[in-house]
């Protein structure tokens, strides 16, 4: 089966080829990284997690938002999203290896992870995050692997294989509130101490994930030949639609509490991010292009859905793609680290090596994507012919 | 009669839960079992995630054991003097990489306004920029403990101080976005490489772990007080046992109001600043 995963046009072939030379680069980079240290990266006494752990919190909610599309499936009988839902759950299955392969970039002692499993600590949220994240990924690479395995027989889906994936609903929501239960329990982080991080962090992932796949199938169609029903774009945009909205909303519920209620230590990260503090200002420019590409994005997005315009559905979807990315993948993580517990003020910006992995991780997710779209496209074409 | 009542009423109700009633209901002991021990298992996690137990006054009070903690009193500290955290760092093999990126400190001075914010008044004049020391506060429900995943530092039972296993850290550093007090700092270089001369009475860290300060538990083992104690000149440092009412900083304590840092988080410090 996985060999079908490899058939395809010789662009196909190089791109694979272009994946591996990313990957190579990186992890070449990262065994620099092993020798010297984390010191290579932005990170520092103040700013104790950056890129790598973002991108982790990014994809967490990535590889929960398959949901989206096993939901309306399963529960509602949304049958359009009958043919795609495997898709969403090989993408579950990369963005959870991603989110792995970030963690483990990020340890200083990566050699010694196990630690996690032999003093197992139900005390520590990321004890619980390691186990609900290896769950979540061992289900899906079984649920992903059987329904492409029988696309071909024309099989139905046995039993055993939808009780998995209504067990993989509540798991999907778990894994991305464990990853806020990361970030909402800490003591003096007030950006993170708040009870809405858990359904910001899945609004968020409601929004990013579909909106993802959009790209994702866009780009499959220009490349693969294989045409999906128009009518799933639309609703996967409406799902977008709605989470994005929520995201937003939620967003400005922490701006009304903080200002609204004046605390300092509450508005202080806010101010930061948005306006600068103490002349500080290496972030204003990121919030603000994460909060227009976020608002336009739905206004291109309710449009498009209401004229059914593909172009403008796609467009908006690659907007609210980078909106979540940015928010995400950068601003919250080291929006909570400022100011610092002294009170005083350190920037991040990331250094070339530490975007190289990161690039590599990336690349290390778009590969398996690449090769289990291309598997599970192959077999449907196969199975489609008279 | 109405007590009778009730006390059959209680009766009854305890004999539809008791075990032989389970087990007619077709609960196999088994299963019965396999119910307890799940329970057991949700109750010991429960009582870990949140701090159930965390009666801080309980834990002052108790006499039988022992509770190390310091008492500061900045305004014996001298400006300019850095004898305190200079012989820890030596004797700790704290390195000195000369940048603030890679910084690693176990003990260091900062402006009474940066520990105390809330203490500045804006009509008074110079005393908000006192040299204050400060280091790790040993809290009693320390919240890096908590989030740590492989209890490479926990709380010893037996005195209160908050440890390290630099063999087991993985280098996570959730302990440090979870200490509010910044007390923690990571080797983000090889820690030799920013040692001039290398103490080998005691071990060197290696690159990618957590370090902080111990209350120099080696010196406490052999009965001895932590080195920045001992090397303050002023004698603006106390070190004391806690829960023993005749001990010097339980005298100090008593006598004289004293402040904590960040109290409101719950964490419990056990270093205290004479005011």
């Amino acid at each position: 089966m996985i060999e079908q995963g490899f058939k395809g046009s010789k662009k196909f072939k190089l791109w694979l080829l272009f994946l591996a030379g990313i990957i190579l680069t990186a992890v070449a980079t990262y065994r620099y990284q092993l020798s010297e240290g984390l010191t290579i990266t932005g990170m520092s006494r103040d700013i104790s997690w950056g890129f790598y752990v973002a991108n982790f919190t990014f994809f967490v909610g990535v590889a929960a938002s398959a949901v989206m599309l096993v939901i309306p499936y399963y529960l509602h009988h949304y049958e359009k999203f009958g043919p795609v839902i495997v898709l969403g759950e090989w993408l579950a299955v990369a963005a959870v290896i991603m989110s792995g392969l970030f963690i483990m970039a990020d340890m200083g002692q990566p050699q010694r992870f196990l630690n996690i499993l032999l003093h197992p600590t139900p005390g520590s949220m990321l004890f619980w995050d390691m186990l609900v994240l290896t769950g979540y990924l061992l289900l899906n690479l079984i649920i992903a692997w059987k329904t492409t395995g029988i696309i071909q027989s024309k099989a139905p889906a046995p039993q055993w294989l939808r009780n998995l994936t209504y067990l993989s609903i509540p798991w999907a929501i778990a894994i991305h509130t464990v990853t806020a239960f990361l970030y909402s329990g800490l003591p003096g982080r007030h950006l993170w101490l708040t009870a809405i991080m858990a359904p910001r962090f899945l609004a968020s992932a409601f929004a990013s994930g579909p909106a993802l796949l959009i790209l994702l199938f866009k780009l499959q169609e220009a490349t693969n030949n294989y045409k999906f029903d128009p009518k799933v774009y639309n609703t996967l945009g409406k799902i977008v639609l709605y989470g994005m909205i929520v995201n937003i909303f939620f967003y400005l519920m922490e701006f009304f509490t903080a200002f609204y209620s004046n605390i300092p230590s509450h508005k202080e990260t806010l101010t930061y991010l948005f306006f600068g503090l103490e002349g500080h200002h290496k972030m204003v420019p990121w919030a603000w292009a994460s909060a227009l590409l976020g608002v336009s994005g739905i206004a291109v997005l309710g449009f498009s859905i209401a004229r059914t315009m593909q172009k403008g559905l796609v467009f908006s979807a690659l907007l609210i793609f980078f909106a979540t990315y940015i928010d995400k993948g950068l601003i919250l993580v080291i929006g909570g680290f400022i100011p610092s517990p002294m009170g005083t003020i350190t920037e991040y910006s990331i250094t070339l090596p530490e975007f190289i992995i990161t690039a590599g991780i990336w690349a290390i997710g778009l590969l398996i994507i690449s090769v289990a779209f291309q598997m599970t496209l192959n077999l449907k074409k196969e199975s489609e012919r008279p | 009669m109405k007590n009778n009542k009730l006390i059959e009423e209680k009766k009854v109700k305890a004999e539809m839960f008791s075990e032989s009633d389970i087990l007619e209901k077709k609960v196999s002991r088994k299963e019965f079992i396999k119910l307890g021990a799940i329970g057991t298992i949700l109750a010991t996690a429960g009582s870990r995630v949140f701090s159930l137990h965390a009666d801080e006054k309980q834990q002052l009070s108790s006499q039988n054991s022992v509770r190390w903690g310091m008492a500061i009193d900045p305004k014996k500290c001298k400006e300019g003097c850095t004898d305190c955290i200079t012989s820890c760092h030596e004797a700790h093999n704290v390195p000195d990489h000369h940048d603030k990126k890679n910084e690693v400190k176990w003990i260091w001075k900062e402006n009474q306004q940066t520990l105390f914010p809330e203490k500045v008044s804006p009509y008074k004049k110079n005393e908000n920029n006192l040299p204050y020391i400060t280091l790790c506060n040993h809290c009693d429900t320390p919240s890096c403990v908590r989030v740590c995943p492989t209890q490479a530092t926990w709380k010893r039972s037996e005195d209160g101080i908050v440890m390290m296993d630099y063999h087991r850290c993985i280098g996570c550093r959730f302990c440090m976005a979870a200490c509010p007090y910044g007390s923690r700092s990571f080797n983000y270089k090889n820690p030799r490489s920013g040692l001039d001369k290398i103490n080998s009475s005691y071990p060197t860290r290696t690159i990618g772990v957590v370090e902080k300060c111990n209350f120099c538990a080696e010196r406490i083992a052999d009965n001895k007080e932590p080195l920045c104690v001992i090397n303050c000149k002023e004698k603006a440092i106390v070190f004391g046992n806690l829960n023993d009412p005749e001990s010097e900083i339980r005298q100090l304590l008593e006598k004289y109001p004293s402040e904590r840092r960040k109290v409101e988080l719950g964490t419990g410090p056990a270093v205290f600043y004479l005011s």
